[in-house]
């Protein structure tokens, strides 16, 4: 427990022996992980081990019926959604989730919302300090636009946007919740090789200029093993390794359980 | 940048429109301004069934329910003591109703207030259910709201109903309360808060993760609704002077949902053009009704026939352009200029 404590000081997320099941599937069983602050951290794994399940008790979606999550000296087992992100963390999905009759900026100014100060009220009896937040949230929502390269579409329909911009867009509006740290559901998944070695580089870029700790899930490896500095490696639910990358390559249960061939050639 | 020329252009209609109501009865006749009437509260109806349906994309059946408290509670504050001890013949009415005498505005904010309660209370268990349990469940309790006034006879003098109540809702009256109406929705749509609802709407998941408090938000649209169902209620109460609980059955509801799908779900402008005409068309057809001569044929008048004739208009908007008159977009100047310079890609006002 000292020893634990000591690293505590550097941690933003913390999860330790989360347990979840559904009747009698567990999907996550004795999940432990420590996210750095500021560090590009990864969960791989084959189809149904577990991760997407882990990202929904991590952001609140579910409840696990046993562990403790910490995240940034909050314990948040149990809370909302809504409760979670706005002590900081915000999340993408794998299936992509816009709001695809609106524009661009303003699924982006949806993301703003948690951070604003005016109550509902103020919108219709028109004080000056509503129209001013509401027009920073407009500049703030053009400004991530701008940096994500989305400002060409800004007034286009989410849903007419191609694939990549789409991902992107989401990014944009998990950006626009000021998080500490931000989970990326599969961001490559349909991706072309080019497009993930664009995504890469967002992610890098994003992390420093927003100064952010990522945790991502990925299928692709060269995603995985180009940007993440610490990796864990799911298996039926439970963690069969972690480490960095290079461990992770050379770990022969993780050879065996999922990387198999193609990393024996690599 | 909030006094553009399409803010200054919009007032300025407001106020000519005030005006030539003021004045209505020197070129109007009754008729006229009771469809008049009739427009503005089906009006202040429609738009708050799309704040609720179109905007926050809950399917509510429950409208008729809001407008009957609205309806009662305002017939309740504007009836003088006198009237109100003559009408209730079946029971006395009790004790602090019948001494309850206000001015109009305050029974209609009054009637839009106690709607909004009861709606929170609705809202509190009922909002956790989605799609089409919904729109079960606030039919249920506007169904319930309608037995209770049937039944709570020293207070809404049961079946009976109230009559004579004090014409009140003028063509400015209703006007005045119509802009209040589209002025707050258009303030708080058009905002941040219209992207957050119509995030719900799209993806409620979503939300919850950018840290949108849904089921607040939903409960806040639901009473904010209701409470403009409210006010359309007192109002039209006002203007029928005559209210029963049977007028406030489910045929009610869906005729306000007629007007909300018909101009577009999720589109304001589009509401008070769906009010508009589908009110003048309800009125003018009926001259189907009437009996006909056409040439030798003479058809007898068939009560109902423009129902079936607005039956068939429904389908055909249905099935033509299921989604309404202005679909989610908006009337607006800019387009409306745009129209006439024959710029189609001028619209992104």
């Amino acid at each position: 427990m000292s020893e634990s404590a000591k690293d505590q000081k550097d941690i933003l997320l913390s999860a330790s022996e989360v347990t979840m099941r559904f009747g009698g599937v567990t999907a996550v069983s004795g999940l432990s992980l420590a996210v750095p602050r500021g560090a590009v951290t990864g969960i791989i794994g084959p189809n149904g081990a577990g991760k997407t399940t882990a990202f929904n008790v991590l952001s609140g979606f579910y409840t696990p019926q046993e562990g403790t999550i910490t995240f940034d000296g909050h314990s948040i087992r149990g809370r909302k959604p809504h409760d979670i992100c706005r002590l900081g963390m915000a999340r993408t999905f794998q299936n992509i989730r816009l709001s695809h009759q609106m524009s661009v900026l303003e699924n982006i100014m949806v993301g703003c919302h948690v951070r604003r100060r005016q109550s509902w009220w103020a919108a219709p009896l028109g004080l000056p300090m509503y129209y001013k937040e509401e027009r920073a949230i407009a500049d703030k929502a053009h400004a991530l636009a701008a940096r994500l390269g989305l400002d060409d579409v800004c007034n286009e329909q989410a849903g007419g946007l191609p694939y990549g911009a789409q991902r992107r867009l989401e990014i944009a509006r998990a950006l626009a919740t000021e998080p500490q740290l931000l989970l990326l559901d599969e961001p490559a998944a349909g991706m072309n090789p080019q497009e993930s070695l664009d995504l890469m580089h967002l992610i890098e870029r994003i992390r420093k200029e927003f100064n952010l700790t990522i945790l991502l899930i990925e299928h692709d490896m060269k995603v995985v093993m180009g940007v993440c500095e610490y990796i864990w490696v799911m298996e039926y639910g439970a963690l069969i390794a972690e480490g960095t990358p290079e461990e992770i390559r050379s770990n022969p249960a993780v050879i065996r359980a999922y990387l198999g061939e193609d990393m024996v050639h690599a | 940048m909030r006094f553009n020329t399409s803010t200054l252009l919009s007032i300025l209609v407001m106020l000519l429109g005030g005006l030539l109501l003021w004045h209505a009865d020197a070129f109007l006749g009754d008729y006229q301004i009771y469809i008049i009437k009739l427009i503005f509260i089906n009006a202040i109806l429609a738009l708050s069934l799309n704040l609720i349906y179109g905007f926050t994309g809950m399917f509510s059946l429950g409208h008729a329910g809001f407008m009957a408290i609205g309806a009662y509670v305002a017939a309740l504050c504007v009836l003088t003591p006198e009237q109100k001890e003559m009408m209730w013949i079946l029971e006395p009415i009790m004790p602090p109703f019948d001494q309850l005498f206000t001015p109009f505005w305050i029974a209609v904010l009054a009637g839009g207030l106690v709607s909004a309660v009861v709606a929170l209370f609705i809202a509190l268990p009922v909002l956790r259910l989605g799609d089409d349990y919904l729109g079960i469940a606030t039919l249920g309790f506007a169904e319930i709201i309608r037995v209770l006034l049937t039944n709570m006879t020293p207070i809404t003098n049961g079946a009976l109903g109230i009559k004579g109540i004090p014409e009140h809702a003028t063509p400015v009256t209703c006007y005045i309360w119509m802009l209040i109406t589209l002025i707050v929705l258009a303030r708080l749509l058009f905002g941040n808060f219209g992207n957050v609802l119509r995030c719900i709407r799209d993806n409620e998941i979503a939300a919850d993760v950018m840290g949108i408090n849904v089921f607040h938000y939903k409960v806040l649209s639901f009473c904010l609704g209701a409470f403009f169902a409210g006010v359309g209620g007192a109002l039209l109460g006002s203007h029928l002077s005559t209210i029963d609980p049977k007028m406030f059955n489910f045929l009610l509801t869906f005729n306000v949902l007629m007007f909300v799908v018909a101009g577009g779900l999720g589109s304001l402008t589009g509401s008070l053009l769906g009010a508009g005409i589908i009110t003048v068309l309800l009125e003018w057809l009926r001259i189907l009704e009437e009996p006909m001569t056409i040439g030798s044929l003479e058809i007898p008048g068939v009560p109902g026939m423009r129902m079936v004739v607005f039956s068939l208009a429904l389908l055909g908007i249905i099935l033509f352009r299921r989604e309404g008159i202005m679909g989610t977009r908006e009337l607006t100047w800019g387009k409306l200029a745009a129209r006439f310079r024959r710029h189609p890609e001028g619209g992104r006002a």
